[in-house]
């Protein structure tokens, strides 16, 4: 016989309102008669509305996997399980979706009934750090839904101290403004690092992004260990019929404020004509008034990534942004995916052998100082890593002449 | 018992597989873009074809039958495609102009808000919270719903000067990152400590190690070994309390709500911003957190009538500077805005660059 539906005045004010109700989805759920979800959706919203009556969270971690991996299970056990003990168990399965979050029908609906079956209905699009999140599986259906979800062609995300389940912009699929294949420069990285995913045993975790410009879409600067992000180095193309058309529809005095003065490096000017002065030794390539004239203006041809390492949230030195460590790169054939791949790899086992207990790749940098970073990882050194030179005079410079002679290759080197 | 079977160590499927066939006819072939009215966004390629995006919001947790309707609606209209945003909203795409109006039509049938392109708000990304998380301060989802549910408005119209991306986070960890708005949970007391169960359970120089103020100790609490916390040191973050659960930070009075603004990861005009405290000691308030409402309406309100077009959140206020922030939102300002953290002292003003 089945159980009642807890009552939850408390949840139940979240079914008000014009967005779509969450708790009006787990309802659901409870609700259904002759399926698994029934039952532990009911014990759920017990638990849950005992936390909002309390102000309290009630699950603790745990372990729980499935065979031949170590990661990718997040177990949770209810610490009020005497209580609501249909869903005492409520683990989640962290599933890699194809970069772009792209889907048709027939996976999706495939995925729900195979979570129908073994789980609690409840699916998760997506977690922050770009995983389907399968929410609310008993420990022994845990290997049966990984077992079907594989079969279908997905793998498991990451967790704990390892390579961690990266996300990408649309890229390429759906936007003029990408400057690199986003969508395939994550699974050219990701699918090379399913082992550290799979099988964790890093200092700690390592995410990576990538967005296709500076618009960064994919929240990479500050969320990802490793930023990928598409920039350009030749000219902005400019269509300048389509930029007078611009300046008619704005206005000049708009166009002037909406598109000229807000060029962080005043490197825009309107011509008597209304086509566009642009000045692109000044220009930083931050994509500002490509976004505002997107029919005039793009990114330049000369297409390629910079790379930004060492973004993190908080914990513990304090929030810290990704600092460009490869200003650009070509990233087009097969040689330039091997290259990002092999870097991708270098930069994994500098933070393995160099990294403390806990401590994240940009909190290793901060500690060891960029200039060893960049050696260890054979990195040219690069004007654009930094936005101004050092202010203290405390710093030991015997090894200047060397230095100097080092500049000087690297500068005839490229002139040739 | 059976053998276990072995996983295919796949990694991440090709996307090319389930996208929309006029996407992969035109990948990296489009030339520009443009919105014909919000919710919807017109991709036209080199070919000269084009793609209609429409977008709707969806409130992430979702049941199946939910992900069967937005499937439903795929199969009629999408041949039977999809995506998702890093925000959560369902993106439905078709070629054929006369579908974009049934399918809004359709998807504001099914429950789900067309909006969130171009200057908007849209879907504030969120952690995991009551529901599904260990160590959480509060319910994301639902502070989520309540906040959404007051700026429907906001996620179907283009009426903000720039895009707005808010966050919330359950803890002071902040997984749900940088946001325009950013509301998480701040914890205003040290941890309690479950002495009898520290010894058993946590591991005690990790614990020690993870302090960002070095306030944690071993201690022999009743002959046992445990832990102790110099309470005039303690910053009250919690990191102390995922490794170390006996170490309970959560408090139904005294965790707090916070709310800061200006973060952007975009280095789009200005470089990326981290956000900065504005408003904190708000009532962590199931189930609908009306003072929490308040202030991100008041502070949305101001920056919507105040802020030139382009303008994120931290740019606005760079521009009209603190002190203006502060006298148009009408927020305290207090010691506690001040920042002490050992990279902070860039945060303090050394000029005489002053606002009256």
């Amino acid at each position: 016989m089945s159980k009642k539906l807890p009552s939850t005045p408390m949840l139940d004010e979240l079914e008000k309102g014009p967005w779509p109700s969450f708790v009006t989805g787990l309802k659901r759920l409870a609700n259904t008669e002759g399926k698994p979800h029934g039952d532990i959706m009911k014990g759920l919203l017990g638990q849950l509305e005992h936390s909002y009556q309390t102000r309290k969270g009630y699950w603790k971690g745990g372990t729980v996997g499935v065979f031949g991996y170590g990661a990718g299970v997040i177990a949770r056990f209810s610490e009020v399980a005497s209580q609501y003990p249909e869903s005492s168990e409520f683990h989640t399965l962290r599933i890699m979706p194809a970069p772009g979050f792209f889907y048709d029908t027939k996976t999706l609906r495939q995925m729900c009934d195979i979570w129908e079956e073994h789980g609690s209905g409840l699916i998760a699009l997506h977690g922050q750090s770009g995983d389907i999140m399968f929410q609310g599986c008993r420990t022994d259906q845990v290997q049966p839904a990984w077992d079907k979800l594989n079969e279908m062609g997905f793998d498991m995300g990451g967790a704990g101290a390892g390579v961690r389940t990266a996300a990408s912009c649309v890229g390429p699929a759906r936007c003029e403004q990408a400057c690199y294949d986003t969508l395939a420069a994550h699974r050219a990285i990701i699918n090379d690092f399913t082992d550290d995913i799979h099988r964790p045993s890093l200092p700690y975790k390592m995410k990576f992004k990538f967005s296709g410009c500076a618009n960064d879409c994919a929240n990479a600067t500050q969320r990802a260990d490793v930023a990928i992000l598409g920039t350009w180095k030749d000219e902005m193309q400019v269509n300048q019929t389509e930029v007078q058309a611009k300046v008619k529809q704005l206005g000049r005095k708009e166009f002037i404020n909406q598109v000229i003065r807000m060029c962080p490096t005043q490197a825009l000017g309107l011509n008597d004509d209304d086509t566009l002065d642009v000045d692109n030794k000044s220009c930083v390539r931050c994509m500002h008034c490509i976004n505002v004239c997107t029919k005039a203006l793009k990114p330049g041809k000369e297409r390629g990534i910079c790379i930004l390492v060492g973004g993190k949230r908080t914990l513990k030195v304090g929030d810290l942004m990704g600092t460009v460590v490869v200003p650009f790169m070509k990233l087009e054939s097969e040689e330039d995916f091997e290259k990002l791949v092999e870097l991708a790899h270098n930069m994994l086992d500098f933070f393995a052998d160099n990294a403390l207990e806990h401590e994240r790749t940009g909190e290793m940098i901060e500690r060891i100082g960029l200039a060893n970073y960049l050696e260890g990882l054979g990195l040219a050194l690069d004007i654009n890593m930094i936005s101004q030179p050092r202010t203290n005079s405390y710093v030991r410079t015997d090894g200047w002449d060397e230095e100097v002679r080092k500049w000087n290759d690297a500068k005839s080197s490229a002139a040739e | 018992m059976s053998e276990l079977r072995r996983p295919n160590e796949t990694g991440v499927p090709d996307s090319k597989q389930f996208m929309h066939p006029a996407l992969v006819r035109n990948y990296g072939k489009w030339a520009f873009h443009d919105r014909p009215r919000p919710g919807v966004l017109r991709h036209v390629s080199d070919t000269g074809e084009a793609v209609f995006t429409v977008k709707g919001g969806t409130q992430r947790q979702m049941d199946i039958f939910t992900i069967r309707t937005l499937c439903d609606i795929a199969d009629k209209f999408c041949d039977g495609h999809l995506r998702f945003t890093t925000r959560s909203s369902a993106e439905f795409m078709t070629t054929d102009e006369t579908k974009v109006k049934p399918l809004i039509e359709a998807l504001e049938a099914a429950g789900f808000p067309v909006g969130g392109t171009g200057n908007s708000v849209g879907f504030i990304s969120h952690t995991q919270g009551w529901l599904h998380c260990d160590i959480p301060g509060t319910d994301a989802s639902g502070v989520v719903k309540a906040l959404m549910d007051e700026l429907v408005d906001e996620f179907k119209n283009e009426e903000m000067p720039n895009r707005v991306k808010i966050t919330t986070s359950c803890c002071q960890i902040n997984c749900g990152g940088q946001g325009d708005i950013a509301i998480n949970v701040q914890h205003t007391k040290p941890p309690v400590i479950n002495h009898a169960l520290v010894a058993g359970v946590c591991e005690r120089p990790a614990v020690i190690a993870r302090c960002p103020v070095a306030a944690i100790r071993p201690a022999l609490v009743d002959g046992k070994p445990s832990l102790e916390v110099d309470e005039k040191k303690c910053v009250c973050c919690g990191a102390c309390y995922p490794p170390c659960p006996p170490m309970q930070i959560n408090d139904p009075v005294h965790s707090k709500i916070a709310v800061w603004v200006g973060g952007k990861h975009s280095s789009t005009r200005s470089k990326p911003m981290f956000h900065k405290l504005v408003a904190a000691g708000l009532p962590n308030n199931a189930p609908r957190w009306p003072e929490v409402a308040e202030v991100v309406k008041k502070i949305l309100a101001t920056y919507k009538a105040d802020a030139r077009p382009w303008e994120r959140m931290g740019e606005w206020i760079e521009r009209i500077g603190w002190p203006r922030f502060f006298e148009m939102t009408e927020l305290p300002f207090t010691k506690y805005h001040v920042d002490t953290w050992r990279g902070g002292r860039s945060n303090l003003n050394a000029s005489a660059h002053l606002h009256f």
